[in-house]
């Protein structure tokens, strides 16, 4: 598992990318009420915007750590966004992304990085 | 940092874990370990402590104290009973709210309660005003809200009295003189209690060692008042908007409306009777959302999805969580505020779907 400035975890799935947010940022963000998801087969390109997640304090956007497609999300999260807090790192994760080389993820930190980072 | 005034209770709140924000000049507890949504639910299930210790306490013990102070505010206080208290609000020449407040009769004297960021601003305007005015500065302020806060009261207090909503007592206690009133701003049966600042944290302490009592922080606080319909001012009332445009023509009593005995002679009464006469251009009104997505403040309203111009804007939005659905209040024109109107919230660039719905959106639940 890789972690992104913006509080993002990636891991390889196969050809896929699979994209969620950190303890650290469902822990900042407080209960999160609302998730909107980007549509399954859009074109992404890196530092786009295409998550919108709203918790008892405020919105916050998510965007696209990679160029790429997205072929899956979770609905389970629009229906139980509470899931969000509950397990960030497992059954909550975002959007699956199609990427041309699943080695991109390793531009971004590893988990002692992101501790440091993430204080 | 080190601007921020603290209130009595600090220490208390930084031992419970609770995350501190400034509000209103003040470092108060946004929410504690809990969270919004679980110290929310909780309040409504059971009982939440709250430190309101921010907001003002004002003593006028002027002989004339109740006259003077209906030449401020379009309520009736001269004929509020001993032992009583009300909800009102200071008006300028414009009609506009300066503040809300609450004001209770003890006999020889009023107490009022004002908001925290505006006490400064209302002091002055008391005292520019009338004689006998008071700032009561080594009080603590509590409030005790929900449906298990009579019970958790008074196992504390055991000479707690029967009260009514809106009753107001003075009561002894181990925790010197409580000043207590049944009223709070969540929806719920409970209680506000001043406290003598030296036994404060010892009386905080107390009721939250109780089964039933948690603390709740300024976040879930604004929930409840929210799902109760009740304004913040600053946000859903302020000095450009009236009375009657915010929906509070309830706490205007007939005594001071056209035709009533003390009709008029407060400030902006010109503006503010002919509106309870004629009508307002603009009402506060409830919103609700028909997807998920909390519609907050600013998000501007609109009579139908290709409308150009607004008819409206959102002054609070947020999740409700008794209600488990998105709430919002809004301003918008008058011809559009008829419970049932389906409007449109501009969220992100899209036209969101809202109704118009009566308030609040979570039944009180005061002890009447």
């Amino acid at each position: 598992m890789k972690f992104t400035e913006e509080h993002e975890w990636l891991k390889i799935e196969g050809d896929l990318l699979v994209v969620g947010i950190t303890e650290h940022a469902s822990t900042q963000l407080g209960d999160v009420v609302f998730v909107e998801l980007p549509d399954v087969g859009r074109e992404v390109e890196k530092g786009e915007e295409i998550v919108v997640i709203e918790s008892v304090k405020a919105a916050s956007d998510i965007s696209a750590p990679v160029d790429g497609e997205i072929v899956e999300v979770n609905d389970a999260i629009v229906d139980n966004p509470s899931l969000v807090n509950e397990d960030p790192l497992g059954a909550a994760w975002f959007f699956k992304i199609k990427v041309e080389d699943t080695s991109v993820i390793d531009g971004f930190m590893d988990e002692g990085a992101y501790k440091d980072y993430a204080g | 940092m080190s601007d921020l005034l603290r209130t009595p209770l600090y220490d208390v709140h930084v031992e419970l874990g609770a995350k501190m924000v400034p509000f209103a000049g003040y470092d108060m507890p946004v929410q504690y370990p809990l969270g919004v949504m679980k110290e929310h639910l909780h309040c409504r299930a059971a009982a939440g402590l709250f430190d309101v210790s921010h907001m003002g306490q004002v003593i006028l013990r002027g002989a004339d104290a109740a006259v003077q102070l209906e030449a401020l505010i379009p309520q009736n206080v001269l004929g509020l009973a001993e032992g009583r208290q009300r909800y009102g609000f200071f008006t300028n020449e414009e009609g506009g709210i300066l503040d809300d407040l609450m004001f209770a009769n003890r006999g020889d004297h009023l107490l009022l309660v004002v908001n925290a960021a505006n006490k400064a601003a209302d002091i002055a305007h008391l005292k520019a005003h009338m004689d006998g005015v008071e700032e009561i500065t080594d009080r603590a302020l509590l409030a005790l809200q929900g449906p298990a806060s009579e019970d958790a009261l008074k196992s504390v207090v055991p000479a707690l009295p029967d009260m009514k909503f809106m009753d107001v007592a003075v009561v002894d206690s181990a925790y010197g003189e409580l000043w207590v009133s049944r009223s709070g701003y969540t929806g719920e049966d409970g209680y506000e209690i001043s406290v003598p600042e030296a036994t404060a944290t010892d009386f905080a302490k107390a009721l939250i060692a109780l089964e039933a009592v948690e603390p709740i922080g300024l976040g879930a606080r604004d929930s409840l008042r929210l799902e109760a319909g009740l304004c913040l001012h600053g946000n859903d009332i302020d000095p450009t908007t009236t009375p009657v445009e915010g929906n509070l023509i309830w706490a205007i009593q007939k005594s001071r409306r056209t035709g009533g005995e003390r009709a008029g002679g407060f400030p902006g009464a010109e503006v503010i009777l002919d509106q309870l006469d004629n009508g307002a251009p603009k009402k506060r009104v409830g919103l609700q959302p028909e997807g998920r997505a909390p519609m907050r403040a600013l998000t501007m309203i609109y009579a139908s999805e290709e409308a150009a111009d607004p008819i409206g804007e959102v002054t609070s939005g947020a999740f409700g969580p008794t209600l488990n659905a998105p709430m919002s209040m809004a301003y918008v024109t008058t011809e559009f505020a008829a419970s049932g109107t389906r409007l449109f919230g501009d969220v992100r660039g899209k036209r969101m779907p809202v109704q118009v719905v009566d308030l609040p959106f979570v039944p009180n639940n005061f002890k009447r």
